[in-house]
């Protein structure tokens, strides 16, 4: 039977729903609204009218080299997504299609490192990036961003395999298809979805990271994140410039998050619901 | 051609022997069923048949040719899966055409074999839907055209039509039986069902445990099962077995009478009983009945008007008794 709802526990539940919304978005409201303050009027306690300068964008632009970071961003992001999802697609494909005993432990234990405080192994990965000459390049943070980012990779892809049955891909066999057109003609386009999703989320997780862009580099391959932490600097903290850095930094991927959030959710959601 | 033979084929799953060690002659031509409870190995059997598991003991030979170690491909058999299996970003078309693409074919005789294939099959309407867009009937004979255009030496079905409706079921059981007679390729054909191995089979082979328990023709089946498991499996309602005193007067330790061989009246026989259930069919009526031997299933015409509670007399057609041995196997005579 289905559930009566009045349209007074409608409008109830979608007058909750909005101000959860806000209160979840507000910090990025508030430093898109503080960007276009000056700096008094930054620290001098809580307001929503921004008196309307462009002033911290422009000198954001013309002070820091907004370009590089940007560039670094996205070099790091797509970088470690191609590279995690060439890991990852044969990876899953082997736990979902050809699972052995300890296949469950594998995943688990892929997981589990995701659990661990990242701080608690910063000083031996340091001193190896320090050692093998990645600190401070782009190829030793999309490296690291692969890493830290592929069992959450192998594990959506996983999940999405699985929900593949098994008889289409005997199917493709009996049918005279080689493992590799096996995975050219049936496994990717049936599993594009969940590809694509993952790949989404892998790039907006890249793109946030903060801990160990921050660490592992300073200049020539600091991305977004890094360029938002130095304007809290020891020379003083600069309210409204660190809220223009950080609304330019998270514009890209709000946008794209925005036009690919159907995808996002379907993808997220895939399995649950059939 | 399409002989295939099995030679001491076993099938180890980890701890679990599911297939202990089978030997079976398949000829080139025969429609055969294997039938059984779940969990009896018959689609595991099939299964290795095809190449999709591979064998831990044993032959298996295709025309005489040993291809045990050969992959489902090489082997040139056709299979059509329970769920379809269908490729479902395809249109029909397409996924009629896949084996033939995977073998390299021209697409000028690519095309004229789908269109073929797809006027046998009543599919011609619908080549350029997706498999999602069909109804469960078209689906399985998109499946059916799929391994129709190979030109197979054999065709394995696997539960082809677990997924239907009983109508449709029906009428699928006779469009495959038909093909079959059409393309006088040799079938393979797993079931759980025991009406649909009676009526499309030429030869049946009864599996229970991984064992092969009876190889037959449907009415050799039916009128001579080897043991009790075969006279309990084949026959719907199941056959009646009774014990004790009557058993014993006969010779055996079980007797088997199938509920079509007890007559029924009112007014006298061998034993007496009350009707608990009847179940009025119109064409048939089966009762269930509660006698002095234990609980008789009994299959009477349509016209008899017993009702639940009736007292009846019942009387077993001893030329069609069948007796079985301590050990469960039949006695012959």
């Amino acid at each position: 039977m289905a559930r009566k709802t009045t349209t007074q526990s409608k409008i109830v539940w979608t007058v909750i729903a909005w101000v959860v919304a806000l209160v979840i978005f507000f910090p990025i409201l508030y430093a898109v609204i503080t960007s276009f303050k000056t700096e008094p009027e930054a620290i001098d306690g809580f307001s929503l009218i921004p008196s309307g300068t462009f002033e911290n964008y422009i000198t954001v632009q013309t002070q820091r080299d907004y370009f590089k970071p940007f560039m670094n961003s996205v070099v790091l992001s797509i970088g470690s997504t191609i590279l995690a999802l060439i890991f990852a697609i044969p990876a899953a494909w082997a736990m979902a299609f050809a699972p052995t005993k300890r296949t469950k432990d594998v995943l688990m234990w892929m997981l589990s490192t995701k659990m661990m405080p990242a701080v608690a192994v910063l000083l031996p990965i340091y001193i190896l990036f320090r050692n093998f000459g990645l600190l401070d390049t782009r190829i030793g943070l999309t490296i690291m961003l692969t890493l830290i980012n592929l069992p959450i990779v192998v594990w959506m892809l996983y999940t999405y395999f699985r929900e593949i049955p098994g008889e289409i891909l005997e199917a493709a066999r009996m049918d005279g298809a080689s493992l590799w057109k096996e995975i050219v003609y049936v496994l990717t386009p049936m599993a594009v979805p969940g590809i694509a999703s993952t790949l989404l989320l892998n790039i907006i997780l890249a793109w946030n990271e903060a801990f160990w862009t921050i660490q592992l580099s300073t200049t020539n391959a600091a991305p977004l994140t890094a360029f938002i932490a130095s304007f809290s600097s020891p020379q003083g903290l600069f309210w409204a410039k660190l809220s223009a850095a950080s609304t330019m930094a998270i514009a890209p991927i709000l946008i794209l998050g925005w036009f690919s959030q159907k995808q996002l959710v379907r993808g997220l959601t895939f399995g649950a619901v059939k | 051609m399409g002989s295939i033979t099995l030679k001491k084929v076993s099938k180890v799953f980890g701890e679990a022997k599911v297939i202990p060690s089978i030997d079976l002659e398949i000829n080139d031509g025969e429609f055969v069923v294997f039938v059984g409870p779940s969990g009896c190995g018959k689609s595991t059997l099939l299964r290795l048949i095809a190449g999709l598991e591979d064998v831990s003991g044993g032959q298996i030979l295709i025309d005489g040719k040993d291809v045990t170690e050969n992959a489902p491909a090489q082997r040139g058999l056709a299979m059509v899966f329970q769920s379809y299996a269908l490729y479902p970003h395809m249109s029909v078309r397409k996924n009629i055409a896949f084996p033939l693409k995977m073998a390299k074919m021209e697409q000028s005789a690519i095309d004229k074999k789908v269109e073929d294939a797809a006027k046998v099959l009543n599919l011609t309407d619908y080549l350029e839907r997706r498999p999602g867009q069909l109804s469960g009937g078209q689906r399985q004979r998109v499946a059916i055209g799929r391994a129709i255009v190979r030109e197979p030496s054999a065709f394995l079905f696997d539960e082809p039509l677990s997924n239907l409706d009983a109508a449709l079921r029906g009428t699928m059981r006779l469009e495959i039986s038909e093909l079959h007679q059409q393309l006088k390729t040799t079938m393979v054909y797993v079931t759980h069902d025991q009406v649909e191995a009676m009526t499309m089979a030429d030869k049946i082979v009864v599996l229970n445990r991984g064992n092969i328990e009876q190889v037959g023709s449907p009415l050799d089946l039916y009128n001579t099962p080897r043991n009790l498991f075969v006279a309990g499996f084949i026959g719907s309602p199941r056959m009646n077995m009774i014990e004790g005193a009557y058993a014993q007067s006969k010779g055996a330790k079980t007797a088997g009478i199938r509920p079509e061989h007890i007559g029924i009246s009112r007014d006298s026989g061998l034993w007496t009983g009350t009707v608990t259930v009847a179940e009025h069919l119109g064409s048939d009526t089966f009762l269930h009945i509660n006698s002095e031997v234990g609980t008789l299933n009994v299959r009477t015409n349509g016209e008899l008007g017993f009702h639940h509670g009736d007292k009846v007399f019942l009387t077993p057609d001893e030329n069609k008794l069948h007796r079985f041995d301590d050990k469960g196997l039949r006695i012959a005579g």
